[in-house]
């Protein structure tokens, strides 16, 4: 019987021939991170109660400073300089400081450490992310990092996969985002609880890595493991000149064995987005054109990448932000933030009226920099709008792609990007 | 710290789809290596159950619906709960990262899609954890949970991932002394 790409890394991980859905393995990880929120207590956990005095490898073990950080308070601060210990304590290689890295899902893909064929694991729950890139990556705990860094392995238990297959290409203005939310809009916040998402078919070969990895980033918001994608030429594009280690590609044996196969055709998919409160609340755009805003906010792991914020600076070109709402800029890493600053992205976003933040996860989780308040509303190029997420437990919040959200925030409600700049430049759309 | 035998508590119904971010509002993640501070903010985030934490009496009992524990991977949000008083986790569902990181805390969870659905807010519940029976003082009913893979269950009775990882560390040094 043949494997999925999902039990191919698993079974290599454990050291075994083949493994089933079901199984409990004790796997070898290639790859781990943390972050400002959950090393201190995975550093806690493994040294004064697992009495482990060094880390299992310290060139396999990535640290952000992304969460809290800048830090938003003095609490913050404190969370901020346990992990910065911890990480020279324990000699971990790459160890990213406030305004050298970014965000965690966006510095590991763009600096070549999660490759494909790995194991990787992350204390995050969108460590899913990295899946695009041909990796099985999961989000855990923090008692799991703990026992990660301690052994360098962990548990799993081998999921059942769903395949989702995407015929055609995506229409004008519709963008990844657009087709993941509209398929967790059809399976629901549950739909794929526990499982593997592997996403398949020839529409992927038009979507870039970096909408690629918006796609699997989202793979939680279906309560996923993990979401995965085949290697292929983007794949080995996107990862010339930034692999930090050589790799080995896995694909899914043709009599792999799935739980469930989703046709698409992407051709249909409308611009859309999660109403509040919840990421498969899908609506297409139609449907909430014209709701009040009050704020706007560009920026997380999801929709924060260079070319996201191209997209939103072609469609701000020229034009101001409306009054009685503001827009806020957050670039997902320092990388990209540099990369805008060369293209002159950042003064069309400044000229737009645009708040232009440091690379952090800020507004995104309601931790700084667009915390709403009550009774608030607020169009987001994140990943969840369960309620309070972005600050008040009433706050609603609208998910959406970055052109959509760029083209709100002039219009001052939810608008259709075409009605402020007629067509996305060639190379953005 | 082992599993208790038995507990008894009154039970706190929650719905489906409760993410981590209404078990424990991500601010309070500078609270992350505080588990009374946790525990006074639990469940806060879950509109009208604001003041949910200051009620919980010790050894009480949460019954949530389906996917229970979605969203953040936060351990934090078992740990929160637990720092409020409550013995036990029951649901129809749990979202995977919930479900790991409270197995890894040794903290009992059961999964009852039939106590999920039965008990209402305020029964009188005993629960015994070895044999996996729920039972409902106030109904008269009584519940079976779902029994978790061998792994899991041991895990969970030796106090979950921190123990076992002792073991290995220790079996790993006695390997490395006897290599000289």
């Amino acid at each position: 019987m043949g494997m999925t790409m999902t039990e191919k890394i698993l079974a290599r991980g454990a050291g075994r021939d083949s493994v089933r859905p079901g199984d409990l393995l004790l796997a070898k990880v290639d790859f781990a991170m943390g972050h400002d929120l959950t090393i201190p207590p995975a550093g806690k956990i493994m040294r004064e109660q697992m009495g482990a005095e060094k880390i299992w490898d310290p060139e396999r073990v990535a640290v952000t400073q992304d969460h809290f950080q800048p830090a938003k308070d003095a609490a913050s601060a404190t969370l901020g300089r346990l992990t910065r210990e911890f990480s020279r304590d324990m000699g971990i290689k790459w160890y990213f400081e406030v305004g050298q890295g970014g965000i965690c899902h966006t510095v590991l893909p763009e600096n070549g450490l999660v490759l494909p064929g790995e194991l990787v694991v992350g204390a995050d729950s969108h460590s899913c992310t990295y899946g695009a890139l041909n990796n099985f990556a999961t989000g855990i705990g923090s008692t799991d990092l703990a026992c990660v860094l301690a052994l360098g392995e962990l548990w799993f238990r081998v999921p059942e996969t769903l395949k989702f297959v995407y015929h055609n290409r995506l229409r004008e203005w519709v963008e990844a985002k657009d087709l993941i939310l509209y398929v967790i809009g059809q399976i629901g916040v549950d739909g794929a609880r526990s499982k593997a998402m592997e996403h398949t078919g020839e529409s992927l070969r038009y979507i870039d890595m970096e909408a690629r990895l918006t796609m699997t980033n989202m793979a939680i918001e279906a309560g996923a493991k993990n979401g995965i994608m085949e290697f292929d030429e983007v794949t080995k594009e996107y990862l010339e000149g930034r692999a930090k280690r050589p790799y080995t590609p896995v694909s899914s044996d043709p009599d792999a064995e799935y739980e469930k196969v989703f046709e698409f055709d992407a051709e249909k998919v409308e611009l859309g987005v999660a109403k509040p409160m919840s990421p498969d609340n899908y609506a297409p755009l139609s449907e909430v054109a014209g709701t009040r805003l009050d704020q706007v906010f560009i920026g997380s792991c999801t929709n924060s990448r260079i070319t996201d914020l191209r997209r939103a600076a072609a469609v701000l070109e020229n034009h101001k932000v409306a009054p009685g709402v503001r827009l806020i800029i957050t670039p997902s890493s320092h990388q990209v933030a540099i990369q805008a600053e060369k293209e002159g992205l950042i003064r069309t976003f400044l000229a737009a009226g645009a708040a232009w933040t440091t690379a952090t996860c800020g507004a995104c989780l309601g931790g700084h920099m667009g915390v709403l308040g009550e009774g608030e509303v607020c169009l987001s190029t994140t990943n969840r709008n369960f309620p309070g997420r972005m600050g008040h437990p009433k706050a609603l919040v609208y998910l959406s792609n970055p052109a959509v959200a760029a083209a709100s925030a002039v219009a001052g409600v939810i608008t259709h990007p075409s009605e402020v700049l007629e067509k996305m430049p060639a190379g953005l759309a | 710290m082992t599993l208790p035998k038995v507990v008894r508590g009154r039970a706190w119904k929650f719905g489906s789809n409760v993410d981590t971010d209404q078990i424990i509002p991500a601010k309070y993640a500078i609270y992350s290596l505080d588990e009374k501070e946790l525990g006074k903010h639990a469940m806060e985030g879950v509109p009208g159950r604001d003041t949910w934490a200051s009620q919980v009496g010790q050894g009480d009992i949460l019954v949530g619906g389906s996917n229970f524990g979605c969203g953040s991977s936060r351990e934090i949000a078992p740990v929160a709960i637990r720092g409020a008083g409550i013995s036990l986790v029951i649901a129809d569902s749990f979202a995977r990262i919930f479900f790991r990181n409270a197995i890894n805390m040794g903290y009992p969870i059961l999964q009852s899609p039939q106590a999920a659905e039965a008990v209402e807010d305020g029964d009188e519940l005993e629960v015994d954890l070895e044999e996996g029976v729920i039972r409902n003082f106030t109904k008269g009913d009584e519940y079976r949970a779902e029994p978790f893979p061998k792994f899991m269950n041991d895990l969970l009775r030796m106090g979950g991932l921190v123990p076992w990882v002792r073991k290995q560390l220790e079996e790993r040094r006695r390997m490395a002394a006897s290599r000289g």
